[in-house]
Parts: structure tokens; C-alpha cells; sequence
């Protein structure tokens, strides 16, 4: 095992008391295979231990470590020291606001997350003594991808339209809206459509494909938008031209 | 939350960018390309030849829907292009983009009709 000197520049802000972000350099002793949330654990532990961040599984699961690395959104358990320079500047998520050092506020995207309605809404409510609802292979494969999502926010920090329009949904509440719509199990489609296809939904997106890129989930909320676009536009014609078809 | 009514524009680009995508490149190897460089014979766009085929009301009405269809995709391109590129004023750019692609859709109508 080689050890390897890596100097972190960290944004470091506490609200309560600088008036503004600043950097912090820490010089680091890495070993080769450690990625950037074991060289900020080595800070934490041996360095400063006022240092702020969020983190629990190191196994690209729990989706808290979220920053940007270099100017991307990553996960820091997921950034391996061998793909970087020397010299690594990790910053708090963008477009959130600061909690405090690399912790980002949350509390926007989980109100926009409980609006689309994340969870099952049956088709018909049947007794537990009628047994399980039953599902193919094929329906599942349908919808599958999208259930990976973490919550990590780094599809809205790399979403320029989500910088320049707070109000917008954004790609992982929308791709989770996408999951349910899509689950044969599901019926709760009409009641989404209130937020997913409103402007604040699906239409502030223009399709840049950042979220998909940065996704470390693979989830692809960019498709899923693009998909909800598809269906949003055919209701929107078939509301009109056949309105004997709306309840 | 009031459903957006976006559909109407979004429908058209969505509908233009896969013609645009599909029938333009090959529109434009035939007109701009193999015609010109003679690979079709020398007189394979003349006004005789063509005339009669594109006044036929079923390739009138294929080119009007190509032609207009992929208006409206520019139209609705420039507009996010713009708004991409930091450019304030969506809604008056989104009317100009959009008034624009209108006239060109009446001009298409006129031209193609009056054949
Ligand atoms: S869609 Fe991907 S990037 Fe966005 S929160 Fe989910 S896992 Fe993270």
C-alpha cells in the first residue's frame, strides 16, 4: 500500500457565525485505494474535527455523501483518489442551500418529493385475506430502474434549470412520480398529474441531461421526464378533442 | 396545481425533432448533394419533372407537415437554446420564436396550396 499526499481544499461556512463560505486546506496522508470520504473521515478524525459532512454506508447506498468533487456532483464514497490530482476542492452540493460546511439543506427537496405522491395508491383497495398483488417479470423490468434512485440530490445539483427556477420539481422527485405511474399496481397516476404535469413539473425541464450523467444510480430521470412528457401531451390532446373521456 | 399547457408547443417539437431528424439529413443529401453533383442525372429536380409529382395533394400534404413541423421544432429549440444559455425574457423569446413559426406555417399553407 502506497501513501499518497493529497491536499484537500474544503468550503468550510457556519451561518451562525462567518458572514460568508471560505476554503480550508488540509494536508492528507491517502493510502492509494481510498476514495475522497476516507481522506475527509482522516480530517474529521486525525486533522479538525469541527469539519461538517454528511455519511453513513460507504457503499454508494445511503445516498448522503453527496458533494461536489472537483466542481461535479459525486459521491464522495464513490470518488476514488486515483481518478483525481493532487490537489481536490470539495464543496457542499449546489444549488442547496449551506446547513453548515458540506451539509446542504434539505428541506425543499423532500417537500417536493412528498407532492408527487412517492408511494403505491392502489388501483382497488382488497382485503389482505384476498392475498398479494401479483406482478410479472415484464411489468416489473418496467419500472425497476427507477426504484434505484437514493435521494442523493446530485441530479438537482447539476441541473441548470433547477438553479435558475427553485420552484421546479426536479429530476429525481419526478423520476420517483415516474416509478409509481409506471407499477401495474399502482392507480394513483391522475392525482400525480397535478404537480408532475404543471409548469413547476415536468415542463420547466428542457431536456439538458445533466441528472442522467451525474446519476450514480443509473436511474435516468432525464428519460423518465421525456417519457412523462410523451403521456402528458396525449392527455393533454385526448382531453381536449374527446372530452367525454374525463371523469 | 393548474396543468400546464405547454402539450400544444412541446407537441409539435417533439413531433418536428423526429422528422427533422429522420426525413431532413436525407432531404438534404438529395437536394443539396447527389441532385447538384448529378449523381440523380442532369435533370432530375427540373420543373417539369418535379412539378407535377409535389403538386399531388398527398406529397403536398407530406412536405407541409415536414416543412412545418420542423418550424416549430427551430422555434422551440431557439427558444430553450436561449433561456439555456442564460438569456432572461423567456416568455417574450417564446413569443417571438413562436410568432415566427406561424408565418412560416401560413407562408408553407400558401405556397404549397397554390400549386
Ligand atoms: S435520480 Fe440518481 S442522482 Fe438523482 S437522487 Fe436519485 S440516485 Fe441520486
Amino acid at each position: 500500500m502506497s501513501l499518497r499526499q493529497i491536499e484537500l481544499e474544503v468550503l468550510r461556512y457556519d451561518p451562525e457565525q462567518d458572514d460568508e463560505p471560505r476554503f480550508q486546506k488540509y494536508s492528507v496522508p491517502c493510502q492509494e485505494e481510498w476514495v475522497v470520504l476516507d481522506a475527509l473521515n482522516y480530517v474529521k478524525d486525525n486533522l479538525d474535527g469541527s469539519l461538517s459532512y454528511r455519511w453513513s454506508c460507504h457503499m454508494a447506498v445511503c445516498g448522503s455523501c453527496g458533494m461536489m468533487i472537483d466542481g461535479e456532483p459525486t459521491l464522495s464514497c464513490k470518488a476514488f483518489l486515483r481518478d483525481y490530482g493532487s490537489k481536490i476542492r470539495v464543496e457542499p452540493l449546489a444549488n442547496f442551500p449551506i446547513e453548515r460546511d458540506l451539509v446542504v439543506v434539505l428541506d425543499d427537496f423532500m417537500s417536493k418529493l412528498k407532492r408527487v405522491k412517492p408511494y403505491l395508491i392502489p388501483k382497488q383497495h382488497k382485503p389482505i385475506a384476498d392475498g398479494e398483488y401479483r406482478q410479472t417479470p415484464r411489468q416489473l423490468k418496467l419500472y425497476k430502474q427507477y426504484t434505484l434512485c437514493i435521494n442523493c440530490t446530485l441530479c438537482y445539483a447539476a441541473c441548470p434549470q433547477f438553479a435558475l427556477i427553485p420552484d421546479f420539481i426536479g429530476p429525481a422527485a419526478l423520476a420517483l412520480a415516474h416509478r409509481y405511474n409506471l407499477d401495474s399496481r399502482d392507480g394513483g397516476r391522475a392525482e400525480r398529474q397535478e404537480e408532475v404535469a404543471s409548469h413547476e413539473g415536468i415542463w420547466e425541464c428542457s431536456f439538458v441531461g445533466a441528472c442522467s450523467e451525474v446519476c450514480p444510480k443509473s436511474v435516468d430521470p432525464a428519460g423518465a421526464i421525456q417519457q412523462m412528457k410523451i403521456a402528458s401531451t396525449v392527455d393533454w390532446y385526448l382531453e381536449r378533442l374527446m372530452p367525454w373521456r374525463n371523469k | 396545481m393548474a396543468k400546464s399547457n405547454k402539450p400544444i408547443v412541446w407537441g409539435l417539437f417533439a413531433a418536428g425533432g423526429t422528422v427533422s431528424a429522420f426525413v431532413l439529413p436525407a432531404l438534404i443529401f438529395v437536394t443539396g448533394l447527389a441532385v447538384p453533383l448529378g449523381i440523380f442525372g442532369d435533370d432530375a429536380l427540373s420543373h417539369e419533372r418535379i412539378y407535377p409529382f409535389v403538386s399531388h395533394w398527398f406529397v403536398s400534404l407530406v412536405l407541409f407537415g415536414v416543412i412545418v413541423l420542423s418550424i416549430w421544432h427551430a422555434a422551440h429549440r431557439i427558444r430553450i437554446t436561449l433561456h439555456d444559455f442564460g438569456m432572461r425574457g423567456d416568455g417574450m423569446i417564446g413569443t417571438v420564436a413562436y410568432f415566427a413559426a406561424g408565418m412560416f406555417t401560413l407562408g408553407t399553407f400558401f405556397a404549397l396550396s397554390g400549386m
